[in-house]
């Protein structure tokens, strides 16, 4: 079982330690999670997936709760809209 | 469409921190079918987060093995959101939909941080406290940064214990509560028997860590050599926070910071319990001795029932569940543990009340409701939670209000108005179950019974 | 408000309410504004804000089509919030039949001046790619429109404001008596005439109209910019819509400018409690997936439900009550409130000031006699 892993955020690879989430991932990055409906970049706020800043574009699939998901290799994550 | 599967048991519980693993653990030792449902892929809801592999206090040990030995199902990964028929819940997964069929119900769905807007709170790298130690148990690295811990509660210090442990360096924790309010707290701690214990193992951890009472964050600044940036394409990438400036006693101080963890204290998870039909008292949902609702066989224990730490959820948890089996006399027994931990519930909550100066932090311009970013100025047009809500949208975001609530509760006084379902959002396709008892058929449009 | 006394007194502050605040108080009259809640809180909070042009009968048609017309000429003044956008409504047709449905709708618009085009099935999927293979084409009206209803009465109410109407909220109204209304503080606001703008519960007020509660429900989800264009509606909404009696559901969707879906409709007799009716919900929302399948993933952040105010002829009331000499109603517009709101209100206008009408009254005036009820 490997130590760390690579998901890609915003097309670029990014290693982070297995079962790490999402959300971690793309903060490791700098990357935000989404952009907000005024164009403000937003990222995790209460880690426990009630607050929703932390969706991101997951393999495709808009609007997941990056804080809640596990990271798995080759994940392709993306920020929101 | 909707072939979820359907279960049934004579009690769930639903919230599977402290306060569910004792309820199930204690009815399904008395012998009843129990399942224990949390949206969580582990058990141990926030205070225990990471289920029994993080499991850093005996007590967590202990239930999550007395939980284990009882034979409570453990459901996980499922988000309860939505009661379509009575005795029903549905849960939604990642990958599915289950129908929940209960004859008892015990509600321990915990509490959630409260967070205060104040200018730049929505940049990246301003979290929760619990936020924050949430994103460090996920994995987050934290060697070597430095971490602002504001707010108020003692999930303050909790936090900042944690952070170190992992090796952040804690510049520094902000407590907006009084000296002499922390003093008569740490006094009152010494008529807790446990909490001695609690508080000279977290005094020991916090040594060398600066604290400052009657401070509180002002600003949130992010990266300046970015700001020119700021109107290009790809700049969202770069702006995140870099120093926080704080209320010090009256004095503004800034400090550099990577992170800077911010709550105020906790609310509870009463959404749940509100669309079930029970009774809520002073935002807290009532419950008699035996930790029973307004509603008939749904019993609440926890958080949503006072803000009481784990040692209370722990009590109110065990009594609900034998409660919940009929197991009156022993659960009467505990009634003696469980009021002397509610009174260090109701010193918490006089300690950590929010000070008026808070109501003060927001600018014109900060924003309040982050799902739609709706700023201050605007909702100060409006003279109701429900006026705000309809005419700006505050609150209809996906976090329902979770987040703007509470602070607009504090910023304007409003009282919120009725839950709706869904309590989380679901999946279209899974809003969509029908009931059991009608039989589902083609339906064509104007001609239903 | 004292005693002062106004040439108008309006009970019932949503989009109807509004709309007739704005029209007297333009005309230069003295207007006051009553409501037990806040702007807009009733059918217009819990509605979809489609504007659109009916065809269900003459009368129906007139004042949609007059009203619809007056929103285009007022969108220019309404603020951001108010969301007005020209989508257009494509009513969607499943089969043949609906076809040749759409096909008489199409002469009947023309007939009478409305823009509308038909759309083969080709034609339909690149409008609105999301819908399902199979469906066989639609009709096109572009004129219609969307937009999110309580800003628009909020905007009317506050256009009426600056012109000199007060406006009382959450205050309920429990009496209109002969010129005057009684607030349950006892407090009494005098008008030369009075308007019921009440809506679903129009008959509390007024004893004796015929206005009876028809339940909807509505989804609201995330957002997906791009997934929906359109209004779009499928034409069996129109049996829904006509049938007096049977509970039904029809797939109507909307896209909200922020990029969220709105799906709807139901109509249910005989519900009175405002709680989600699990039944009609599973029913509409399979009924929505069966037309676009990919609302399934969606993410659904809010139910509600909310009350039409529905009248036997499915007409709304608009005009003096019989036998109440200063009292005119304003209410009982079914699924049409937003779209017809701001007609209502010029037409109530001109009745009271004598002004010359632009759509004839006589099919909306509460004294009509009710030749038959219509059982679908």
């Amino acid at each position: 079982m490997p130590n760390e892993i690579i998901v890609r955020v915003n097309g670029a690879p990014v290693s982070v330690p297995a079962g790490a989430t999402v959300a971690v991932a793309m903060m490791m990055a700098s990357q935000p999670c989404r952009t907000s409906v005024t164009g403000e970049p937003r990222s995790t706020l209460c880690g426990m997936g009630i607050c929703f800043e932390c969706r991101a574009i997951v393999n495709g699939i808009p609007h997941s709760r990056s804080c809640q998901l596990p990271c798995e290799p080759e994940m392709d994550v993306r920020t929101d809209e | 469409m909707n072939n979820g599967a359907r279960q049934g048991f004579e009690i769930f519980v639903i919230g599977g921190g402290p306060a569910g693993i004792a309820a199930a653990a204690c009815a399904a030792e008395a012998g009843a079918q129990v399942a224990i449902v949390d949206e969580n892929l582990t058990l141990g809801g926030q205070i225990w987060r990471g289920g029994t592999a993080e499991a850093d206090s005996s007590d967590a040990s202990h239930w999550h093995s007395r939980l284990k030995t009882a034979g409570v199902v453990t459901l996980c990964g499922k988000r309860v959101f939505h009661q379509p028929e009575a005795g029903v819940l549905l849960a939604e997964s990642a990958d599915g939909l289950s129908h929940l069929r209960y004859r008892t119900l015990i509600l321990a769905t915990g509490a959630r941080e409260r967070f205060l807007p104040f200018p730049g709170w929505t940049l990246p790298n301003v979290a929760g406290a619990g936020g924050l130690q949430a994103l460090v148990k996920s994995g987050l690295p934290i060697q070597c940064k430095q971490v602002v811990v504001a707010g108020t509660g003692p999930l303050l210090l909790a936090v900042a214990s944690y952070l170190r442990k992992h090796g952040a360096e804690i510049v520094l924790i902000c407590e907006q509560a009084s000296w002499s309010k922390l003093a008569r707290f740490g006094i009152a701690l010494f008529g807790h028997a446990g909490k001695i214990g609690q508080s000279f193992q977290l005094a020991k951890e916090l040594k060398g860590i600066p604290f400052a009472a009657n401070s509180w964050p002002v600003i949130a600044h992010e990266a300046k050599a970015h700001e020119e940036k700021a109107q290009g394409n790809n700049a969202q990438g770069n702006r995140v926070l870099e120093a926080v400036t704080i209320s010090r006693a009256g004095k503004p101080t800034t400090l550099k910071c990577d992170y800077l963890a911010c709550g105020f204290h906790l609310v509870p998870n009463c959404e749940l319990p509100i669309l079930l039909g029970c009774r809520i008292l002073n935002g807290y949902v009532q419950v008699n001795d035996f930790q029973e609702t307004s509603v008939e066989k749904i019993f609440c224990a926890g958080e949503p029932t006072g803000i009481g730490g784990v040692d209370l959820a722990l009590m109110e948890g065990q009594i609900a569940g034998l409660a919940a089996v009929g197991r009156r006399s022993e659960a009467q027994a505990l009634f003696g543990k469980r009021e002397k931990f509610r009174r260090f519930a109701r010193i918490l909550e006089e300690t950590f009340r929010l000070r008026p100066e808070l109501r003060n932090l927001p600018s014109d311009d900060t924003l309040v409701c982050r799902c739609e970013d709706v700023p201050l100025s605007r909702l100060r047009e409006h003279s109701s939670w429900r006026a705000a809500k309809l005419h700006t949208r505050c609150g209809m975001g996906p976090c329902q209000g979770r987040i703007c609530g509470p602070a607009t509760e504090f910023l304007f006084q409003w009282n919120p108005d009725s839950i709706r379902p869904p309590v989380f959002p679901a999946r279209v396709e899974n809003l969509a179950a029908m009931p059991a008892q009608s039989q589902p058929r083609s339906v064509a449009p104007a001609e239903l019974e | 408000m004292g005693k002062e006394s106004y040439d108008v007194v309006i009970v019932g502050a949503g989009i109807v309410g509004a709309a007739c605040a704005d029209a007297f108080a333009g005309r230069g009259m003295r207007v006051a504004v009553v409501d037990r809640d806040v702007i807009g809180s009733g059918a217009t909070a819990a509605g979809m804000g489609h504007i659109v042009v009916m065809d269900d009968s003459e009368a129906q048609f007139a004042l949609t089509n007059y009203s619809q017309r007056l929103w285009q000429e007022l969108h220019t003044e309404l603020p951001d919030d108010v969301e007005y956008e020209q989508r257009g409504t494509i009513w969607v047709a499943a089969d043949e039949e609906e076809m040749v449905e759409v096909r008489r709708k199409r002469d009947y618009y023309q007939q009478r001046g409305v823009a509308v085009e038909v759309l083969d099935a080709t034609q339909l999927k690149e409008a609105e790619p999301n819908l399902r293979d199979g469906l066989c084409g639609g009709l096109l009206v572009p004129g219609d429109a969307v937009l999110y209803p309580p800003c628009a009465a909020r905007f009317l109410m506050n256009r009426a404001q600056k012109r000199g109407a007060r406006l009382r909220l959450g205050a309920s109204v429990p009496e209109i008596l002969e010129g005057r209304v009684r607030l349950s503080d006892g407090q009494e606001i005098v008008g030369d005439i009075v308007v019921n703008a009440t809506g679903a519960n129009a008959a509390e007020l007024t004893p004796g109209i015929e206005i009876k509660k028809r339940k909807g429900h509505l989804v609201i989800t995330d957002r997906y910019p791009g997934f929906l264009r359109h209004q779009l509606v499928e034409l069996g909404y129109l049996k829904s819509a006509h049938s007096v009696a049977r509970d039904s559901v029809a797939f109507n969707v909307q896209p909200r400018r922020t990029g969220q879906i709105l799906i709807g409709s139901s109509r249910q007799y005989g519900a009175e409690h405002k709680e989600v009716d699990q039944i009609m919900l599973a029913k509409m929302l399979r009924r929505a997936q069966e037309y676009m399948p990919a609302l399934g993933c969606m993410s659904a952040l809010r139910v509600w439900t909310g009350f039409r105010a529905a009248t036997p002829d499915k007409l709304p009331l608009i005009g003096p009550c019989p036998e109440r000499k200063s009292l005119f109603l304003a209410t009982g517009h079914e699924g049409l409130g937003i779209t017809t709101s701001l007609g209502t209100a010029r037409i109530l206008a001109d009745q009271v000031t004598g002004a010359r009408r632009e759509i004839p009254v006589e099919p909306y005036l509460p004294s009509r006699t009710i030749a038959d009820h219509v059982h679908a």
